[in-house]
C-alpha cells in the first residue's frame, strides 16, 4: 500500500535516501518479529513496539557525530538499532539471554550501551529526562561538544521532573535536545484528554527553550529539524526542544488491545503517511532505485531479522551465578 | 514452504485463551499488519496481526473454540505459488514443544541453589595505628575537609545541592569550598530535588563522580526513585556496562522541634536497597574517612548525616589521607555482659547507656556499624558469641527497623549462643511531635537503652 502523497523536493543524495529506507525497514522488521516471538512466549513481560516511529529515530541520528549520546524510555528497541546497536544482541535481550547487552538481565525496557553512548532503556515515565541532561551535563563539565539526545513521549511531558529539568537545561545552558515523541497516546489516554496545551513544545517557551514541531512520518523533516537542533546544542546556546508528531501503529503494550482509537484511525496513517513507504516512493520516482534494489534490501534486512532471531533463541539463558553479578562494581567504570 | 500460524501469548501472564473469530477464510492473501483474526484473552480480545506475506492455506482451529493454548497452530500459511495441498504437508518451523520450556531444557537452571557469597571474616585491626598524631574536630569540618580533599584529588569529583555554594551550605557543611573550588564544581541547585538528583545520576553515568547534597534526608523522598531505580540499579540492568558511581549526602534523623515532616530516619529504608552502600557514621574521624571512601567507591552511597551530630567534636588522625574501609564496625568499648549495636546519633544513648551500666557493674560491648550495607553481621556475630545477649539502637521507627534485621541474622546465626531475647530499642512509632515534651517521649532515651540491657541481663 504505496503513501500517494507526491514526493517533496530533497537535497537528500540516493546513498542517503537508501541509508534511511534500509534502517527504517530493519526496525519494522525487528519489531514485528519480536511481536511474533512474543506471541511464541520467547519474549516475556512487557514489550513495546516502535513501528509507525521509525522515521524519528532514523532521521535524527542522521544529525548525530561520534560522541553523541542517547537515552530513551522503554519504547527502546528502535533506538539501539539505529544508533548501530547490534540486532543480534537486541534480540537475545529480549528473550532474556546471555547474549543479550545486558547479559539478559535487563530485559526490553532496560538495555545499554556503553560504547554506542546508548544510556538506556528506561521504565519510569519521566525519569529518562534528567538523566540525559546529567549526561549533557557531564560533557559540558568536560568542555567538549557532544550532544545528548533524550527522547520521551507525549504521556511523559506531563510529569513535573521534565520541567524542573527544562528550568535547569535552560539555566545551565546543556547541551541537550529534548526529543518529544509525540505519538499521540499516553498508552491508552488521547492528549486531548491528558495535555492542556496543543503544542507541547510551547511549553519549553516558559524557560526560554526554542523549539519546533515536526513532522515525524517524514524522515527527512525529522533530519532538519535535528540539524537545527543539533548546531542550537552543539554551539553551546542550550537546549532545544523538537516536538516530533509521529504515531505507533501498535498497541502501548502487546497486551494492549488498542480500543481508544479506531482502527480506520491506524489504517489511513498506515496508507497515506507512513514513514517507509514515503521514502520508497521517493527512491523510486526519482529512479534512485529499482524495485528490483529495494527487493534486493528487503531480503538483505529480512535476513539480519532472522538470524537474530535465530540467535536470540540458541543464546542459553544466563547462568545461575550471574544472579548475584554486576550488583556493585568493584572498580570505577571507564569512561566510553 | 508452508509454515504455521501459531496462538500467540498477548499479555506476560496469558496462557491460553479463545479464538473469537476469522477475518481471513481460506484462500486469502494476507501481508504484514493485516488483522487476521481476533482472540480473547483474561482482559481484553486483540486483533492478531500477520507478520508475513503469504495465503491463508487451511485454519485449523474454528472461531469460537475456547482454551486454544499459546503456540498451538491456528492456520497454515503457504508462500506465494505454493498450491493449497502444501498446507497438508507442513514442515512446521515451529517448536515441536512448548518454547518457553526450551530455554529451561536447554540449561540446568536452579537460580534456587545460587549462594550470595559468605559473609566476610571479622576484621579487627584499629583504624589508626597506635601514636598516630590527633586533632579534635568537628563531624562538620571532617565531612568538608573529606569532600575538599577528594575534589583535590580528582577533577571529575563535584558538589551540587540547594545552598551549596553561596550561602556556604545550609548547614554549613561546604564552607569554603566554593571559594576554593569556583562555581564549576560547587554548584548550586534551585530546589527541585527530583530534577537536580535525577541530573547527578546522569552525570554519573557520564563519567562525572557527583555528591548530590540533600538539605535534608526528608527532602529526598521527592528524589527517591532516582536513587533506587535509576542509581542503584543501572549497573545490574546494565550486565555490568554502566553504573552511577556517586554519593548522596545529607542530615537524616530528628534534628529539634522541627515536626513530622523534617524528623524522620531513613537508614533501614535505604539499607534495603541491592545497589546502594549506607553509611551512617558517628564520630568525627569515621565521618572523614568513610566519606572519602564513599567519594571513591565505585557505586552509589547514600551517606546519612546527623545535624545534632555536626558540631560535635572528636579525635580525628592528622595524616595525609584518612580512609575508612565500608563494611567494619567499629568496637567502641569492649565488655561481655552484654551487646549493644548502633550506629549513627544512636551511638550517643549506646555509649552513654555502657558509662552509666558500667558504675552498676554490668560491662556492655558497643558496637558501632558505621556502614548498614554492606553490614558487619560477623563483628556482631562473635560478640554475642561472647556475651550471648544483645540489644540494638536505633532512632528510626521499631517495624522493619535495622534492629529488627540484626536480630534476625542473630537469631539464624547464634540462637544457640543466646541467653535471651533480642531487644530493639528504637523511636517510638509515631510521627514526630512538635511540642517539647511530646518530642521528648518520641524520641530514644538513654534510659530506654538501660532498661533493656538490665531485662536481657536479668539483672
Amino acid at each position: 500500500m504505496a503513501a500517494k502523497k507526491p514526493t517533496k523536493k530533497t537535497n537528500a543524495s540516493a546513498e542517503e535516501l537508501k541509508a534511511y529506507y534500509k534502517d527504517m525497514l530493519l526496525i519494522r522488521r525487528f519489531e514485528e518479529k519480536a511481536g511474533q516471538l512474543y506471541g511464541m512466549g520467547l519474549i516475556g513481560g512487557f514489550c513495546h513496539l516502535y513501528i509507525g516511529q521509525e522515521a524519528v529515530v532514523v532521521g535524527l541520528e542522521a544529525t548525530a557525530k561520534e560522541g553523541d549520546s542517547r537515552i530513551t524510555t522503554y519504547r527502546d528497541h528502535g533506538h539501539m538499532l539505529a544508533c548501530g546497536m547490534n540486532p543480534d544482541g537486541v534480540m537475545a535481550e529480549l528473550t532474556g539471554r546471555e547474549g543479550g547487552y545486558s547479559r539478559g538481565k535487563g530485559g526490553s525496557m532496560h538495555m545499554f550501551s556503553k560504547e554506542k553512548r546508548f544510556y538506556g532503556g528506561h521504565g519510569i515515565v519521566g525519569a529518562n529526562v534528567p538523566l540525559g541532561a546529567g549526561v549533557a551535563f557531564a560533557d559540558k563539565y568536560k568542555g567538549n561538544d557532544n550532544v545528548t539526545f533524550t527522547y520521551f513521549g507525549d504521556g511523559a511531558a506531563n510529569q513535573g521532573q521534565v520541567y524542573e529539568t527544562f528550568n535547569m537545561a535552560a539555566l545551565w545552558k546543556l547541551p541537550v535536545i529534548f526529543v518529544i515523541e509525540n505519538n499521540q497516546y499516553a498508552m491508552g489516554t488521547s492528549q486531548q484528554r491528558s495535555t492542556s496545551s496543543a503544542e507541547i513544545w510551547e511549553r519549553g517557551k516558559a524557560f526560554g527553550i526554542p523549539g519546533e514541531a515536526v513532522d515525524g512520518m517524514d524522515v527527512l523533516a525529522v533530519k532538519d529539524a535535528g540539524e537545527r537542533a543539533v548546531k542550537h546544542a552543539r554551539s553551546g546556546e542550550g537546549p532545544y526542544i523538537l516536538e516530533i508528531k509521529t504515531y505507533r501503529y501498535r498497541g502501548h503494550s502487546m497486551s494492549d488491545p488498542a480500543k481508544y482509537r479506531t482502527r480506520e484511525e491506524v489504517q489511513k496513517m498506515r496508507d497515506e503517511r507512513d514513514p517507509i513507504e514515503q521514502v520508497r516512493n521517493i527512491l523510486l520516482e526519482n529512479k534512485y532505485a529499482t524495485e528490483d534494489d529495494l527487493k534486493a534490501i528487503d531480503k538483505e534486512i529480512k535476513q539480519v531479522v532472522n538470524d537474530s532471531a535465530e540467535f536470540a533463541k540458541n543464546s542459553p539463558e544466563p547462568a545461575p551465578e550471574e544472579l548475584w553479578t554486576d550488583i556493585y562494581a568493584t572498580e570505577v567504570p571507564q569512561e566510553a | 514452504m508452508a509454515t504455521e500460524i501459531l496462538m500467540p501469548a498477548l499479555s506476560p501472564t496469558m496462557e491460553e485463551g479463545t479464538l473469537a473469530k476469522w477475518l481471513v477464510k481460506e484462500g486469502d492473501t494476507v501481508s504484514s499488519g493485516d488483522i487476521m483474526c481476533e482472540i480473547e484473552t483474561d482482559k481484553a480480545t486483540m486483533e492478531f496481526e500477520a507478520v508475513d506475506e503469504g495465503v491463508i492455506g487451511k485454519i485449523l482451529i474454528e472461531e469460537g473454540t475456547e482454551g486454544v493454548k499459546v503456540n498451538t497452530a491456528i492456520a497454515v500459511l503457504l508462500e506465494e505459488g505454493e498450491d493449497a495441498s502444501a498446507a497438508e504437508n507442513v514442515s512446521s518451523q515451529a517448536p515441536a514443544e512448548a518454547p518457553s520450556d526450551a530455554p529451561a531444557a536447554a540449561r540446568e537452571s536452579k537460580p534456587a541453589e545460587a549462594k550470595a557469597p559468605p559473609a566476610p571474616e571479622t576484621d579487627m585491626t584499629p583504624d589508626w595505628p597506635e601514636g598516630t598524631k590527633l586533632k579534635k574536630q568537628t563531624v562538620r569540618e571532617a565531612l568538608r575537609d573529606a569532600m575538599a580533599e577528594e575534589m583535590r584529588r580528582d577533577e571529575n569529583v563535584f558538589l551540587m545541592g540547594e545552598e551549596v555554594a553561596e550561602y556556604q551550605g545550609a548547614y554549613k557543611i561546604s564552607q569554603g569550598l566554593l571559594d576554593e573550588f569556583g562555581a564549576k564544581r560547587i554548584i548550586d541547585t534551585p530546589i527541585t530535588e527530583h530534577g537536580f538528583a535525577g541530573i547527578g545520576v546522569g552525570a554519573a553515568f557520564g563519567g562525572l563522580r557527583p555528591i548530590v547534597e540533600f538539605m535534608t534526608w526528608n527532602f529526598a523522598m521527592q528524589a527517591i526513585d532516582h536513587i533506587l531505580n535509576s542509581a542503584a540499579k543501572t549497573l545490574y540492568m546494565s550486565g555490568g556496562q554502566m553504573g552511577a558511581p556517586m554519593v548522596f549526602r545529607g542530615p537524616n534523623g530528628a534534628a529539634a522541634r522541627v515536626g513530622a515532616q523534617h524528623s524522620q530516619d531513613y537508614a533501614a529504608w535505604y539499607m534495603q536497597i541491592p545497589g546502594l552502600k549506607v553509611v551512617m557514621p558517628y564520630s568525627a574521624s569515621d565521618a572523614k574517612g568513610l566519606m572519602k571512601t564513599a567519594i571513591r567507591d565505585p557505586n552509589p552511597v547514600v551517606f546519612l548525616e546527623n545535624e545534632i551530630m555536626y558540631g560535635k567534636s572528636f579525635d580525628v588522625p592528622d595524616v595525609e589521607d584518612y580512609t575508612v574501609p565500608f563494611g567494619k564496625a567499629r568496637i567502641w568499648r569492649e565488655g561481655s555482659d552484654v551487646t549493644i549495636v548502633s550506629f549513627g546519633i544512636g551511638m550517643t544513648y549506646a555509649l552513654e547507656a555502657a558509662e552509666k551500666l558500667a558504675a552498676e557493674g554490668i560491662e556492655a560491648e558497643v558496637i558501632d556499624l558505621r556502614t548498614l550495607r554492606p553490614m558487619d553481621t560477623a563483628s556482631i556475630i562473635k560478640s554475642v558469641m561472647k556475651t550471648n545477649r544483645c540489644v540494638t539502637v536505633e532512632e528510626g521507627w521499631p517495624q522493619g527497623s535495622v534492629g529488627n534485621y540484626i536480630s534476625s541474622v542473630i537469631m539464624q546465626e547464634a540462637f544457640d549462643y543466646l541467653d535471651a531475647p533480642v531487644i530493639n530499642c528504637t523511636g517510638k512509632d509515631v510521627p514526630m511531635p512538635y511540642a517539647a515534651n511530646l518530642e521528648k517521649l518520641a524520641l530514644l532515651t538513654t534510659d530506654e537503652v538501660i532498661a533493656a540491657v538490665k531485662k536481657v541481663t536479668y539483672k
